[in-house]
């Protein structure tokens, strides 16, 4: 027979104020198997939680209610207690009095009644508890980083200095993401080369780190600690074992393409780094764009005419490392924890017809005039307009491009933008004084430790022009771009004589952002930014377990906020990796062999694909649980037509004699 | 098994709408009307027009009265629901306001306000159509006889002809082509140029000249510094506008302009071989006919 103690807590006047806790403690002492029952001020302090103790060794308890606040707020807590007096913390069950009866009631006798309901209804479940023991399980001590900004960067960086191993997949022939596209940095106006180059080089230099650029992840499997994942190796057609990266067959090769990595203002070749300061420095051919391989393809057909054979690179190259056998490759790897930071792009402002829709050579987007500010640029630092070469005087700046506006389903605040068009403003009036700017805004978000110093000096030191105002249309008249608007707060329309025109692109995820996200099983929201599993209180960590995630991916942001989420992901996965085994909840669904008839209803409605095929003795095909990624929600407890699985701690029969005693039977 | 009654593969399908011309086509854009009828007459459109039509209330209407904005066009949409025959519609305001009407009684209890205004009983089954879509329809085939060649052509749409977007389902709202591709097929040459849906000021003609001198010479300075021999429009009010003002334009900006504004079915005319008369090419403020001569097209 059990002997269960019951524990009435007042939470000061929280729930004391309203319910009658002594009359709830004299109900409880009747209750069917109550061998002991008594209240306290605050049950969670030291004090409630010794008289607990001592409670259980006096009485000899076994089992064990405690009605006060909500189980998320304490149950770990009291389940430490009753295990130090030596119960099994799941043979603890809790009644919440506050959330769930006196913040929600003012009448104290109905209060009351409802608290001795629910004490009633606990205590008929504890009786049918069982022990339960959480099992342990192995880890690969290894991370994967999926995506090289300056997130992914620092969140390998600080992974592999805790002493653990980190594969750093990228997808483009260099790391650096967008942050190695830009000129100077708010609000310190640092270069962002300088800045960002030599974390480049740790990665490539760091003992521990693996880094797989042009790369990019096909198929992931497994769960926490133990993630099984292939990785697509892309072709680069040069062995990197051979090349040195000295840059002769780059500076050979006779084909232009536009560069992305300029964004088409300037040219790359076929065989390329995408910028002199890349990671590896070492090149990856073009297969689309280079010459040879276009007759290689010819070849295979000989249809129409014959192509021009090239291989110049191989001609130049001193150690022979131009490899034409190379195929993608896919390979399979390891690891406990996964850090995904694959960043973003910029909107795609061709739906603004209003701006031209991509018509006017002169009317940019702010990552090109980066660019063209940029030394290292394909005008070397010299801001000239692309239609003719010559240097813009008037530049008007339009913010909020793909951003805070509902018609093209971008309602939310691209957060960067305000901040870069200051940089750009500031940065365009040391590069030529003659420069007038003007800005088209909707509000100044300057929010962040000295940004809104830097938006005043923007306006005020360099006499940019901030015009509160949409702009409603711009039109090419002659070599001029004619730019309509409105100034909202002098009430009046505003045209502008411009050379050049800056639209601030707001930020999106990546292109492929969704499907990362569904080979990893983790949630993404309509725009396709990763969702964090809280947006306050566990910001680099998802649904799933073992799984983090951080930057630009998971919402606009800037740089230091970048840095700080990648070494805060880094944290997540190395106190996750620096376990020597991982334990696992016990509160998990289980099947009963027996009954499973093999439907599989249960694994449809899985959400963490926690449900297993498994062939039993007798030859059925039945369900099993991977005890690893199960976490308890129930489901399939629900879509189990034949009542096969149970979810421990919240069984059929614990839920229903709840259920039953409620209701008076 | 011979097919009975199948279709030989080789007759044009028939092209008959209903025909809607709207007040200002019988009076200052007669030549409008009349070169519409002529064209689509050759390329084998037969237009039927409405028996008991009524002004769809434009510009009045609907700064005075929501219902009556509502029942002046549903009258004439309840006759080109009765002929069964898509209603083309030459003016840019009457269709504007004939597609704002047919959008709001897309909503069931707006529609059954308005049937109960004009005693009939309204359905929204009836297609609405510019003229300009239905010339320039690229299946049609256009009997070129004198190819517009070397004859520079600003398109002007105006703002009502493809705005707003949801509501005309027309072409594009800021950059529109439909009648670039006419042009071009007619042996003419448009100008790209960026103002082409911008307003000519027609809301304001009558408070507000200043305004619409402002934004008609901003239109026009634009088309004559990009070159164009002339302007082709589709609605009466930018062409009253353009071709009226210009020496207006000259005594407050100083830039003369004598910038022929041609209805983009006169254009058509005369590829199609119609004499300048039949076109009513006589009857524009500022004359076409010394720059048509000089291009060697009349
Ligand atoms: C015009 C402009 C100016 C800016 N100026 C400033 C400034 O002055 N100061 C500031 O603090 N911030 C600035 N920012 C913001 C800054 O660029 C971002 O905060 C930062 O670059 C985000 O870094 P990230 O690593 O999260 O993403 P990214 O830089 O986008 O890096 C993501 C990386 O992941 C890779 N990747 C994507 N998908 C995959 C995949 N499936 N597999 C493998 N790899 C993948 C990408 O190729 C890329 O290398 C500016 C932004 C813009 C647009």
């Amino acid at each position: 027979m059990s002997r269960i103690g019951v524990f009435i807590c007042h939470c000061g006047t929280n729930i004391g104020g309203v319910v009658n806790v002594p009359e709830v403690v004299e109900a409880a002492r009747h209750m069917p198997l109550v061998a002991f029952a008594d209240e306290n001020k605050y049950t969670c302090s030291e004090v409630g939680q010794s008289s607990i103790r001592n409670a259980i060794a006096e009485h000899k308890l076994d089992r064990v209610v405690i009605a006060s606040c909500s189980p998320r707020m304490h149950e770990n807590t009291f389940r430490r207690t009753v295990t130090a007096a030596g119960i099994n913390p799941y043979l603890l069950e809790m009644a919440n009095l506050r959330e769930h009866c006196s913040w929600v009631h003012s009448d104290a006798r109905d209060a009351t009644s409802k608290a001795i309901d629910l004490v009633r209804m606990a205590v008929s479940k504890v009786a049918r508890h069982e022990a339960l023991f959480p099992k342990q399980i192995g880890l690969t001590k290894r991370a994967l980083v999926i995506g090289g900004g300056v997130t992914g960067i620092q969140a390998a960086l600080d992974i592999a200095a805790s002493g653990h191993e980190v594969v750093l997949v990228e997808k483009e022939p260099s790391i650096g993401g967008r942050m190695a596209q830009l000129d100077k940095t708010f609000p310190t106006l640092d270069c962002s080369a300088c800045i960002l180059t030599p974390k480049m080089v740790d990665v490539a230099q760091h003992p521990k780190i693996t880094l797989l650029s042009y790369s990019e992840i096909v198929d992931v499997r497994g769960f926490v600690g133990n993630f099984e994942v292939d990785i697509l190796r892309k072709a680069k057609l040069v062995d990197y074992e051979k090349c040195t990266g000295c840059g002769l067959c780059w500076q050979a090769c006779p084909e232009k393409i536009p560069s992305e990595f300029n964004l088409g203002l300037g040219h790359r070749t076929a065989i390329y780094i995408p910028f002199a300061q890349a990671v590896p420095n070492k090149p990856v051919i073009d297969i689309a764009n280079c010459r040879y391989e276009n007759y290689r393809r010819w070849k295979e057909t000989e249809e129409g005419e014959e192509p021009p054979q090239c291989r110049i690179c191989e001609g130049v190259c001193p150690t022979e490392a131009i490899d034409r056998t190379q195929q993608d490759e896919i390979i399979t790897e390891k690891f406990g924890a996964i850090v995904v930071t694959t960043g973003f792009k910029t909107f795609d402002y061709s739906v603004y017809g209003e701006y031209g829709g991509g018509r006017y050579p002169n009317v940019i987007t702010s990552l090109q005039l980066e660019r063209l500010m940029s030394a290292a640029g394909p005008t070397e630092g010299e801001v000239l307009r692309p239609s003719d070469g010559t240097h813009p005087k008037s530049v008007v700046f339009i913010q909020c491009v793909g951003s805070r506006d509902d018609k093209v389903n971008r309602p939310y605040c691209s957060k960067v933008c305000c901040m870069y068009t200051a940089k750009h403003a500031i940065m365009l009036k040391e590069h030529d004084p003659e420069v007038q700017c003007y800005v088209f805004y909707i509000d100044i978000r300057a929010g962040g430790k000295d940004f809104e110093e830097f938006a005043r000096r923007a306006q005020d030191e360099t006499g940019a022009l901030y015009l509160r105002g949409r702009v409603s249309q711009i039109y090419q008249q002659g070599d001029k771009l004619m730019v309509l608007g409105e100034d909202s707060l002098m009430g009046r329309p505003v045209e502008i004589t411009a050379d050049l025109v800056v639209l601030a692109t707001g930020m999106e995820p990546s292109e492929n952002a969704a499907e990362i996200a569904q080979t990893l099983n983790i949630s993404y929201n309509t725009y396709n930014f990763l969702i964090e599993a809280h947006p306050k209180l566990r910001p680099v960590e998802t649904q799933t377990d073992g799984i983090f995630v951080a930057g630009a991916a998971v919402g606009p942001r800037d740089i230091p906020e970048c840095v700080a989420h990648g070494s805060a992901a880094a944290v997540k996965a190395v106190a996750l990796l620096s376990q020597d085994s991982l334990t696992t909840d016990p509160l998990i669904s289980v099947v009963d062999p027996m009954k499973c008839v093999g439907c599989f209803a249960c694994k449809e409605v899985c959400p963490f694909n926690a449900i297993e095929e498994q062939v039993t003795r007798d030859g059925r095909t039945i369900s099993s649980i991977n005890e690893s990624v199960c976490k308890g929600c129930g489901l399939c407890v629900v879509a189990c037509r034949p009542g096969a699985i149970n979810l421990r701690g919240f069984t059929n029969q614990q839920l229903l004699s709840e259920v039953l005693t409620l209701v008076g039977r | 098994m011979a097919k009975v009654g199948s279709n030989t593969g080789n007759q044009t399908a028939e092209r008959v709408y209903s025909y809607y011309p709207g007040c200002s086509q019988l009076a200052t854009a007669e030549e409008y009307d009349v070169s519409a009828r002529l064209v689509s007459r050759k390329l084998g459109i037969e237009l039927r027009e409405l028996e008991d039509w009524i002004c769809c209330g434009a510009s009045a209407a609907h700064s005075t009265d929501h219902w009556l904005s509502l029942a002046l066009p549903a009258h004439t949409l309840k006759q080109a629901e009765e002929a069964g025959l898509p209603l083309a519609v030459p003016c840019a305001m009457c269709f504007s306001r004939l597609k704002f009407a047919l959008h709001e009684l897309e909503n069931k209890e707006t529609r059954d306000i308005v049937s109960h205004i004009i005693e009939k009983e309204l359905s929204t089954a009836v297609a609405v159509e510019p003229m300009l879509k239905i010339l320039a329809d690229e299946s049609l085939p256009i009997p070129v006889v004198k190819p517009l060649s070397g004859l520079k052509v600003a398109c002007y749409y105006g703002c009502l002809l493809v705005r707003p977007p949801e509501v005309v389902k027309f072409d594009n709202a800021e950059n529109p082509q439909t009648m670039e591709r006419l042009m071009q097929r007619l042996g003419a040459e448009p100008i790209n140029w960026g103002l082409k849906t911008a307003c000519c000021g027609a809301g304001v003609a009558f408070p507000r000249l200043d305004v619409v001198l402002k934004l008609s010479y901003r239109l026009l300075s634009l088309i004559k510094a990009s070159g164009a021999d002339c302007v082709a429009v589709a609605c009466p009010m930018c062409h009253a506008n353009l071709d009226m003002y210009q020496k207006d334009m000259k005594a407050k900006f100083g830039e003369k302009l004598d910038l022929p504004v041609l209805y983009f079915t006169q254009l058509m005319g005369l590829a199609l071989g119609f004499s300048p008369k039949e076109l009513l090419l006589n009857k524009h403020i500022t004359n076409p006919l010394p720059m048509l001569r000089k291009k060697e097209l009349i």
